[in-house]
């Protein structure tokens, strides 16, 4: 079933998205297939089963607390697109 | 005001851990660093790295936790808080939801006399997002710039429950939750670094209301004192409102220090939905009774127990006890001076009264004091021996202050030497006597003022150097 737009217009939000109202309409669609498709998990039953916070059996994974050193600055930084004073430039939000 | 009303605060507290490296990479968490000189590919948030949890970072949750009278779960995992936001590469922040490490717990605190306990909700662990620095104008700017370096520095967000009813609960809370951090070794709780932040949560209701109201969460309070303003501004604000027949919205506020008022940020219903999930890059913790009971038994003496020594051992007021126990540097000073000079209420008054004034006025910790418990020990019973009187220590005590020189060097320098000498002080005694006679005549006949006038005339012919215990003993005899 479909998303209302509202639903969408959510999401959007959450996303940082700005859609137009052609967008939004495909994807209330789209979305809908996508939830109604992982939706046909709920067909089995899982009485009794414990939930799964983590799908390997592998506990207390840890490092020790020790510094390790970091990458060199200018080859970090040369991953982002605007960088000015050794930092990245980003548009300003509020 | 038609009604009373009562103001119900809960405080979330961040303190970041004392650990070395951050909590999910090598990178390290020493404060101060030039932008971005502390970071990796993990703590930048590039695609496909993985976490790998610190330990200490554990161990000192639970120190926490125990520290709080808190239970530790045997099992407890990481989630994911989806938020966007230029300071958090990732996108998310990987907190803990449901199952924290700490949960439940308490502290008391001491308000007028009285003790009150305020509960606690839950602690868990998270990693702290970087730094935005606004260029310029913060409302004219149009970007920002952001160091990483605070990416990664692990934080244990602890909660109260909605129990404080005062701003100065609050404080009283803060503080005492500070103490307890720094006796436990687990973090620096330096607020103006950061490594101690606090949001509060004010609500207001009319007296004998048991519903909360809506609340609102203000942000940057950085200093007991912005605390403890702002939640009076805010409780003040919102008996306004409902006074003027407004209804009070659940938001988040920001406090203006240069306003010294609130203002809105956002509202809570559009901006809080995290889509919370478990964490998939961290496999879950079981943590066994034995590990914790480990740290038990390293837990160093508590705010609360040395407060109970304090009194118990010294016979210490209550008063006292609560403020030499703020932090662990003013109790190490006090417990150092009193092995060297064993009359803790004279030192405790020297440190809650000429050293606290002192370094208030200088806006400086015990830390930072340029002389230590050894100088102090030796200024009190050079006062004992008669060589300085109380008034004379308290200028050469405000002289090791600001120089860090001990005692007997000023003392030194300054010929201050306290005359105790009685022919000494005999010949002075007898010139003064023989220079006044009408105010010796007004002694004589009754007027006991004019003992008084002769002190400080003696005092004046010795430069105050005069030891006026022994000269009020001798003039009498002369006279």
């Amino acid at each position: 079933m479909a998303l209302t737009i509202k639903e969408v217009e959510h999401v959007a939000m959450l996303a940082r998205l700005s859609l137009s109202q052609q967008e939004k309409e495909t994807f209330a669609v789209q979305l809908g297939t996508i939830l109604e498709y992982a939706s046909t998990i709920n067909q089995l039953n899982t009485d009794g089963v414990e939930p799964l916070d983590h799908i390997l059996p592998v506990f207390n994974v840890f490092r020790e607390d020790q510094v390790e050193p970091s990458a060199p600055r200018e080859e970090i930084l040369s991953n982002g697109p605007l960088i000015e004073d050794g930092q990245y430039r980003v548009p300003k939000i509020l | 005001m038609g009604k009373d009303y009562e103001v119900v605060i809960g405080l979330e507290v961040h303190a970041e851990l004392k650990t070395d490296s951050k909590i999910f990479c090598g990178c390290s968490t020493a404060f101060g660093a030039e932008p971005n000189t502390q970071v990796c590919p993990v703590c930048s948030g590039f695609p496909g790295m993985l976490p790998v949890l610190n330990q200490k970072v554990v161990e000192l949750a639970i120190i926490t936790g125990l520290a709080l009278n808190s239970k530790i779960p045997d099992y407890c995992k990481f989630d994911r808080k989806n938020y966007f936001y230029p300071d958090l590469p990732k996108a998310y922040q990987i907190s803990q939801f449901d199952l924290p490490i700490c949960m439940g717990g308490y502290l008391d605190i001491e308000i007028d006399g009285d003790k009150k306990r305020i509960g606690i909700t839950r602690a868990h662990m998270e990693e702290d997002a970087g730094k935005l620095v606004h260029q310029g104008n913060i409302t004219s700017t149009t970007f920002s710039l952001v160091d990483l370096n605070r990416s990664g520095v692990p934080l244990l967000e602890i909660v109260s429950e909605p129990d404080m009813r005062s701003a100065s609960e609050a404080r009283a809370y803060l503080e005492k939750l500070r103490a307890i951090l720094l006796f436990a070794g687990v973090s620096d709780c330096k607020m103006q670094e950061g490594s101690l932040r606090c949001d509060a949560n004010v609500s207001v209701r009319p007296v004998g209301e048991t519903r909360l109201g809506a609340r609102a969460e203000i942000k940057n309070l950085n200093s007991f004192r912005s605390l403890e303003r702002a939640i009076e501004f805010e409780a003040r604000r919102q008996i306004e409102a409902i006074e003027d027949g407004e209804a009070i919205i659940q938001e988040t506020r920001t406090w203006d220090e240069d306003k010294q008022a609130t203002r809105s940020m956002r509202s809570k219903e559009e901006a809080h939905d995290y889509r919370y999930f478990p964490e998939p890059d961290l496999p879950p913790l079981r943590i066994s009774h034995e590990w914790v009971e480990r740290l038990r038994t390293v837990m160093p003496e508590l705010p609360d127990q040395a407060q109970i020594r304090l009194q118990e051992s010294f016979g210490l007021p209550s008063y006292d006890a609560a403020i030499l126990t703020l932090t662990p540097e003013s109790l190490a000073f006090f417990d150092k001076c009193v092995e060297l000079y064993p009359q803790p209420k004279m030192v405790s008054n020297w440190m809650m009264g000429e050293l606290s004034r002192l370094l208030n006025q200088n806006n400086l910790e015990i830390s930072d004091c340029r002389f230590g418990p050894a100088e102090l020990a030796r200024l009190l019973t050079l006062i004992d021996e008669g060589t300085i009187s109380g008034k004379m220590a308290k200028g050469i005590f405000e002289d090791m202050f600001a120089s860090g020189k001990p005692p007997d060097q000023i003392i030194a320098e300054k010929g201050m030497t306290q005359i105790s000498d009685q022919d000494t002080l005999i010949k002075v005694i007898d010139e003064v006597i023989a220079a006044n006679p009408t105010v010796v005549e007004d002694y004589r006949n009754g007027k006991e003022k004019a003992l008084g006038f002769l002190v400080g005339q003696i005092m004046k012919a010795t430069k105050g150097q005069a030891n006026p215990g022994v000269v009020n003993t001798l003039l009498k005899e002369r006279l």
